[in-house]
């Protein structure tokens, strides 16, 4: 049940994010890698302008619906970057997992307001910016006690 | 003097700091072992800077080799950095640090224990991002073990006040009794209670665990049972909800939760009269209020149709989701029409009346751009077939069979002859549609086929005329498919004097009177042909035999030995054998006719072929 695996590979093959929900042996996620980048490089797209967006579910599950939700996935990460492109999920992997890590978890969708997706991440990203500057301000070493 | 440019000659010397450079030194590189050389260059800083237990730095150094990580390059020797940052207070190197233990571990690698006491900690943590970020973590990874040891965690926050905290604990749930079934008991109350949020995220997480619970054990599938008011009211809402900013999705109120909700009613009306009664209405006002423009809707549309499907549901509600199927099939978006085809699949031996009124479309689709939909509308074609339509599929078949892709070929042959075994309306009918799959596909023919096409000929002794000019006609025209040679020298051999004595007759154009010679001639050209095989020539030569006691022109007779004399030296065994044995028995002419009477007609019918 649920969703196994999201792959985000660019028109050139080269992967840019990598999601597993399923515990799979190192050697076996490269062979999905190399065989859904093959596949879905080979066919047309209607999709997206530069970058493919795979998801592996299982048999009886509703591919529909995954799809809608790859779309949300997408739509929230152009709204975070302001017209998202390829550089910034370069640049940027990481949030790019924060993101993912907002909307599903074990395969399965948490939350269904973009709106509050976008909520969570952004006061996560002004705590980190916050905790940097006043640890600038503090001027000492990092010595793992809490402020 | 020039500061800029000394600066910048210091910098390319010293090693990379920032996650930045490193990505725009390896996107600099021109050739693949530039970037491994860039790559080892920095891996080895990072290791260097690990081992000095530089803390300032770990968090840069950590992004980066996440970095590199993904881009198919080792990074195991940073698993205990990770751990390290998860330690840390610091909200950024937890963040870094569980994310490094997602992408890094698996449940499989001893070292994820080490995490589970950090993961206590955060899960108790003031922080409810924090505590997020653990149940995130536990949610996507946890092995059996750490599933045992942190499940009292998860249960306790499943009964947060905070939304937020809610959902992640009940999708943390959800892993844990993926990998541990037992401990389902344990999060059953909680669970019940989510049913009756209103937090959309916590419902549909909520939902899930629900779900999940009752696939795994039947008593509390019957204890949520009781939940079917709650999730058709919930569904009634969503359906007749006006607009709502913070859920819709092009003009759908949350379709992730409908659709959440509809599977869940499926597992639960399964089986179930009660259950379906109270859900039928629901399903009805969602297949109708359901704008199928989209893709959205017909997630739902979709999803209420697989519900439909599986419950008791009285006709009418079948024939409605059976018609949305049908719609599907019309569908520009290729998914749509796909997964239509898939599901009719499923369906067409309980509701094929209903199946049958779409059957045009569905032939339609047997010209599709996409193998996938071809291929699924094939199998749902041949499931079609009954005495009433079975001349118009087997004519729409016939004419896919002319253009199908080899794949499908023989699949075909086989599904088309038996068809017309089933239902032929009349023997003509029946032997006509054989001829044509051999002359369409004669090369992918299955022996129990051409079998049963000769049991057929042989058994329909009225048509033995028809049948044998028919096949003399398509063997002048085309020797290059097997099994259509084949069947058409069995017959001839066997019917020889009849085609002679037949005269003249209409096959497309007029034929003339066949003659002896004509029929050898034909024999000959397959002999020397190249499409000739062993099997070919072991047919001819029997035909021959027989031919020489069927015809009655000496000539002929004559022409008959020189063709078999042809091959007393074959290298092929059995060839020769025959050619020698057949040639003997021009010795004993007493008993040659007798030896080469026409065939015992044989008994039964085609067998069931199975693919």
């Amino acid at each position: 049940m649920g969703i196994n695996w999201m792959l985000l590979v660019s028109r050139q093959g080269k992967v840019r994010l990598t999601k597993w929900f399923q515990t799979i042996p190192p050697k076996e996620k490269g062979k999905i890698v190399k065989d859904v980048t093959q596949l879905v490089l080979a066919r047309r797209t209607k999709m997206c302008n530069f970058l493919e967006y795979k998801a592996g579910i299982n048999g009886e599950d509703n591919e529909l619906i995954t799809l809608e939700i790859v779309h949300r996935y997408v739509e929230i990460l152009d709204r975070y970057f302001g017209n998202v492109c390829e550089l910034d999920l370069i640049f940027n992997f990481h949030k790019a997992y924060f993101i993912m890590d907002e909307l599903l978890i074990a395969g399965e969708i948490q939350e269904t307001s973009k709106k509050s997706v976008l909520r969570v991440i952004t006061q996560q990203d002004q705590y980190e910016e916050t905790e940097a500057s006043e640890q600038a301000k503090g001027g000492n070493s990092w010595t793992g006690e809490g402020k | 003097m020039n500061i800029d440019k000394i600066s910048q000659q210091l910098l390319s010397k010293l090693p990379i700091y920032r996650l930045k450079d490193l990505i725009k030194a390896i996107r600099a590189c021109k050739t693949a072992a530039d970037e491994r050389a860039v790559i080892q260059k920095e891996s080895a800083a990072i290791r260097t800077s690990f081992r000095e237990e530089n803390n300032e730095a770990r968090h840069a150094n950590v992004a980066k080799l996440l970095y590199i990580h993904m881009l198919g390059y080792p990074a195991h020797f940073g698993q205990m950095e990770c751990l390290k940052l998860v330690a840390s207070p610091r909200f950024a190197d937890k963040r870094l640090g569980y994310l490094g233990i997602m992408l890094l571990l698996d449940e499989n690698q001893e070292v994820l224990t080490l995490v589970t006491n950090s993961l206590k900690n955060d899960m108790n943590h003031s922080n409810m991002y924090i505590v997020g970020l653990a149940l995130c973590t536990l949610g996507n990874i946890s092995s059996p073990e750490m599933a045992r040891d942190l499940c009292a965690e998860v249960e306790k926050l499943l009964g947060s006040s905070n939304t937020y905290i809610r959902k992640k604990a009940a999708l943390c749930a959800v892993r844990i009794i993926r990998r541990v079934p037992d401990l389902q008991e344990n999060f059953i109350s909680k669970a019940k209670s989510l049913i009756n949020d209103r937090n959309h995220g916590v419902l549909i997480t909520g939902i899930t665990l629900i779900t999940e619970m009752c696939l795994q054990n039947a008593d509390t599938l019957v204890l949520f049972r009781k939940a079917v008011p709650v999730l058709v009211r919930h569904l009634k809402n969503l359906v007749t909800a006006g607009f709502s900013p913070e859920h819709d999705v092009t003009g759908v109120t949350d379709p992730f939760l409908q659709v959440k909700i509809l599977r869940l009613l499926r597992f639960l009306g399964h089986d179930d009269a009660e259950a379906t009664e109270a859900m039928n209405d629901v399903l009805a006002q969602v297949a109708t209020n359901t704008e199928s423009s989209k893709n959205v809707g017909n997630s739902i549309l979709y999803e209420t149709v697989l519900t439909i499907m599986d419950i008791p549901s009285e006709s009418g509600l079948r024939v409605l989701a059976i018609n949305i199927l049908g719609k599907f099939l019309s569908n520009r978006d290729n998914n749509i029409r796909y997964v239509a085809l898939e599901t009719l699949n499923k369906t067409v031996t309980i509701d094929t009346q209903a199946v049958q009124r779409h059957r045009n479309i569905i032939l339609d689709c047997l010209r599709d751009g996409d193998i996938s939909i071809r291929r699924r509308a094939l199998e749902l074609s041949f499931a079609l077939i009954n005495e009433q339509n079975v001349r118009v599929l087997t004519r729409e078949l016939l004419a896919f069979l002319e253009i199908a892709d080899a794949e499908f070929k023989q699949g075909m042959t086989t599904k088309i002859c038996l068809a017309a075994d089933r239902f032929a309306p009349n023997k003509r009918w029946h032997i006509d549609t054989v001829l044509r799959v051999l002359k369409l596909a004669g090369n992918y023919v299955r022996e129990e086929i051409l079998a049963g096409f000769i049991r057929l000929v042989a058994q329909t002794s009225e048509l033995h005329q028809y049948t044998v000019q028919k096949l003399y006609a398509a063997l002048k025209a085309d020797i290059s498919q097997e099994s259509l040679v084949l069947a058409g020298v069995w017959v001839i051999g066997e019917y020889g004097d009849v085609l002679i004595k037949g005269g003249s007759f209409e096959e497309e154009e007029l034929v003339k009177e066949v003659t002896e010679g004509d029929v050898l001639s034909l024999f000959d050209s397959v002999l020397q042909g190249p499409y000739a095989n062993q099997v070919t020539r072991e047919y001819v030569i029997t035909a021959l035999m027989k031919l020489s006691s069927r015809f009655t022109d000496y000539q002929a007779t004559a022409q008959i030995k020189v063709m078999l004399q042809g091959h007393v030296a074959s290298h092929e065994v059995e060839i020769q054998q025959r050619a020698v044995e057949y040639t003997n028995l021009f010795q004993y002419d007493g008993i040659r006719p007798a030896v080469l009477e026409r065939m015992p007609v044989p008994e039964g019918r085609v067998r069931e072929v199975g693919g």
